[in-house]
């Protein structure tokens, strides 16, 4: 372990803004990427299923 | 035999199973990798004798910029699959890197910015590195906005690939800037002709987060074409069933393959930490 104390990580050198600032932009750009996708394809299913049901009450 | 297997699965009915089946190991496998390299860049690599702890960006800055850089040449070599081969699934796979791709190009950005300030005391230089990068995100929506526009499938697919073909120069004007100009910034950190200039534990880091990049790129991508098959095949498929309502059904054991195929990927689903269960609803 290279650190000694809690402080000592966070503080970073003194970088902490750009360091955590660098890894938080990643960590928060990439989760927000997954919930996008999970919601475009819950809403593609929807009208999938949809133009299904409007096929049945047709038929 | 492995041409055959692939053109077996060009299909989208058989690659949307395939794609749910897969995405989650990849998935998962980046979620390992990187907690890995969270590990060894943020609590085991030494010091830098010259950037202090601020060089620790490079974990996130260096693999998000190649990836930026090899999503590109992926999009390029999908597209030039379907061009060549007319496969309609090719130009999907490369419409679902390209917005993962905007998003490291756009981070390689940021966190460029977030490690330029301190040690150059610039957010930005118009330097040959950064503005190169730069006109790669450019290129990411300029394929994104082009496809958008164009209502007819067909023709979205062709003219983003164009872009995607023409865009890939750019790629290795950015690898070689460092080189070519005289520029503020730092060289390659990683070449294949000469030993790393970082030490091991270092270098190790930042392999394993831009590995973890890599897994989660082609998770992800995976879930995005499945989410346009639904929408570009899907929506044909219920066309062609309705147009089939007045005729007799002789074409209905293909029709419902692919509605079959959907179930059965349902039930193989598995949850994955960095992706949820994604048609859940």
């Amino acid at each position: 372990m290279h650190w000694n104390s809690l402080f000592e990580f966070l503080n970073m050198g003194g970088y902490a803004l750009y360091v955590w600032g660098s890894f938080g932009a990643t960590a928060l750009v990439l989760s927000m990427e997954c919930w996008w996708v999970k919601r475009a394809n819950a809403q593609a299913q929807s009208e999938l299923e949809a133009a299904q049901l409007s096929l049945e009450l047709q038929a | 035999l492995i041409f055959m297997n692939l053109y077996h699965y060009a299909s989208p009915a058989r690659f949307y199973p395939l794609a749910a089946r897969l995405a989650p190991w990849f998935a998962v496998l980046g979620v390992l990798l990187g907690l890995a390299g969270l590990y060894l860049g943020l609590l085991v690599a030494p010091t830098d004798a010259q950037q202090g702890e601020g060089y620790r960006i490079i974990f996130v800055h260096v693999p998000a910029s190649w990836m930026s850089m090899v999503i590109y040449c992926a999009m390029a070599f999908w597209s030039a699959i379907g061009l060549g081969f007319g496969v309609r699934l090719a130009h999907w796979l490369t419409a679902a890197l390209a917005p993962t791709g905007a998003i490291f190009a756009a981070l390689s950005l940021i966190t460029g910015a977030l490690w330029g300030k301190p040690m150059w005391g610039a957010w930005w230089v118009w330097d040959a590195r950064l503005t190169s990068e730069l006109i790669l995100f450019f290129l990411y929506l300029g394929f994104i906005a082009i496809r958008a526009a164009n209502d007819d499938q067909r023709r979205a697919d062709r003219s983003g690939a164009v872009i995607a073909l023409v865009g890939v120069v750019n790629v290795p004007i950015i690898y070689f800037s460092v080189k070519w100009w005289n520029t503020l910034h730092q060289g390659a950190s990683v070449s294949l002709s000469k030993s790393p200039s970082m030490a091991a534990t270092m270098l190790w880091a930042m392999l394993l987060m831009a590995l973890a990049f890599w897994m989660y790129s082609i998770a992800i991508a995976l879930w995005r074409v499945r989410g346009y098959i639904l929408r570009f095949e899907g929506e044909a498929q219920w066309l062609h069933e309705a147009s089939l309502d007045s005729k007799p059904k002789q074409h209905a054991p293909l029709d419902t393959h692919f509605i079959e195929d959907l179930d059965e990927s349902k039930a193989a689903q598995t949850p994955s930490p960095a992706l949820g269960n994604e048609t859940k609803k």
